[in-house]
């Protein structure tokens, strides 16, 4: 009767504006999927999305962006998850990027980039492929 | 340093992840929570619970606050249900709690019911533990207030909120007797709209007949006005909870021990439970008893689950 391992998944907007029509559908995406999906709405900074990683528990951060904030944002999330020793937490984004920006993001650890284009299932697939749940702690006991 | 110690000593990635074990239900777990106990018992639990959308998490977050400025250091359970179609949760309460996220000194979780009944989920007090032993002074549970059945907080939290808006006056009536015993302290939020005051009448009349029975007569659970994204009624609402916890420590202790004794039947028979099943289900395996195989029989109708138990139990523990 081995039980998997829920995904747990935060789905965080990094940036300044105020919308956050695409996280919530894509947050509803990933529960439909039977996913546990942490929803933390708009104007996130890097340092409160992965201290929010960190305290969930999650495998995976998707990042939903706008309006260029990701510059800025994305490598700064991946500076601040390999100094807290959580590169395990991976990364995706959700937006609209400038073509020549997509290859820098992968660049620097970001596992994939959906862009507007992509289908709710494509990236839900891609998820249900490429993340699992992490292993339990290791304990020998006393 | 072992779990163990990185958890006492305050370590949230170690914390967060023992969490998840055992909301996972991982055997290992447990080892590392009974590692964990004699860690813990100083903090203080307060529950709060009450319909979808009543503020809870919006009270949550301003009591937070209001703990940091004690100095007080703060752990919050917050619990969404479960969609019982796909098996995923949306869990969305931390929406309110943004100022918190960079403070060290508050430790947040939501937490999925999992298909648990009773507004926690499975493990809440196992988790409850494990914050306590990280040195959370305060721990505050949200819990999923689904009208009827929410009473299962009122064993784990020294104080438990019940929590209540204008205009509820009628569902109010429609709760049970039950529901309205477990409330230490009401609240009316969103005190801001119509009906406030009609509403702390219902409530009264209601706490007159139901609250005296279970909180003894000298506990009158107090009824606080707030409105929570303005801040307003917090100082209210904490003061009464530091009354209601003065009133178990001191003034009666005998009710302090009935409150530690409430929280250590349901654990002990939380942890029997667990591992008992646990235990019986290892035993079939290895005796080629296979669990699969008595649902089909069940679902056959050649046997009946009753039956099956009676067998179990002879066969493996007797
Ligand atoms: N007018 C008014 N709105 C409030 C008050 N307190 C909270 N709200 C709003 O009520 C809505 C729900 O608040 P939450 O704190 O999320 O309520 P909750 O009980 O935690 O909700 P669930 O976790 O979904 O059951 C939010 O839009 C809040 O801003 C209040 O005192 N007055
Ligand atoms: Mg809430």
């Amino acid at each position: 009767m081995g039980k998997d391992r829920k995904l747990r998944i935060l789905v965080a907007k990094p940036g300044l504006d105020g919308h956050d029509r695409g996280a919530r559908v894509i947050a509803r995406a990933f529960r439909d999927s039977g996913f546990e999906v942490i929803y933390t709405g708009c104007h996130q900074t890097p340092e409160q999305i992965v201290n929010t990683a960190i305290q969930e528990d999650v495998d995976l951060i998707g990042l939903s962006i706008l309006s260029g904030a990701h510059t800025y944002s994305f490598p700064r999330i991946m500076e601040l998850l390999k100094e807290s020793n959580a590169e395990d937490i991976r990364v995706i984004g959700g937006g609209i990027f400038p073509l020549e920006d997509i290859p820098k993001l992968k660049g620097i650890g970001i596992r994939e980039i959906f862009e507007p284009g992509a289908k709710l299932k494509d990236i839900t697939d891609w998820v249900e492929q490429n993340i699992s749940p992490r292993k339990a702690v290791a304990f020998e006991g006393k | 340093m072992d779990i163990v110690e990185q958890i006492v000593s305050g370590n949230v990635r170690a914390t967060a992840r023992l969490l998840r074990d055992i909301d996972d239900e991982i055997p290992s777990a447990r080892a590392i929570l009974k590692e964990l106990y004699p860690h813990t018992g100083k903090a203080y639990v307060i529950g709060f619970t009450g319909s979808p959308g009543v503020g809870k998490s919006t009270l949550v977050d301003q009591l937070a606050t209001r703990f940091r400025k004690e100095d007080l250091t703060v752990g919050i359970l917050a619990v969404d249900p479960t969609s019982p179609f796909t098996g995923g949760a949306i869990l969305g309460d931390r929406i309110r709690m943004q100022r918190h996220f960079l403070d060290p000194g508050v430790f947040i979780r939501s937490l999925a019911t999992r298909g648990h009944f009773g507004g926690l989920t499975k493990s809440t007090n196992d988790m409850v533990n494990v914050l306590d032993a990280m040195g959370k002074d305060v721990i505050l549970v949200e819990t999923v207030g689904v009208g009827q059945d929410e009473v299962e907080i009122a064993n784990s939290a020294h104080t438990t909120v019940l929590v209540t808006i204008p205009g509820m006056g009628d569902e109010i009536q429609a709760i049970k007797a039950g529901i309205m015993e477990i409330g230490n302290i009401f609240v009316v939020n969103k005190a801001d709209r119509e009906g406030s005051r009609k509403t702390i009448r219902e409530l009264r009349n209601l706490i007159e007949l139901g609250a005296k029975r279970r909180n003894g007569d000298d506990w009158e659970p107090p009824i606080v006005e707030t409105e929570a994204v303005k801040s307003r009624g917090m100082e209210d609402l904490h003061e009464a909870i530091r009354n209601h916890r003065s009133f178990l420590l001191s003034t009666h202790t005998e009710k302090w021990r009935e409150v530690l004794e409430k929280r250590a039947r349901i654990q002990l028979m939380e942890a029997l439970r667990e591992e008992a099943f646990r235990t019986i289900l290892a035993r079939m395996e290895k005796d080629g008893n296979s669990f699969d195989l008595m649902v089909d029989q069940i679902v056959e109708k050649q046997s009946d689950p009753y039956t099956l138990v009676q067998e179990i139990i002879a066969k493996e523990m007797g």
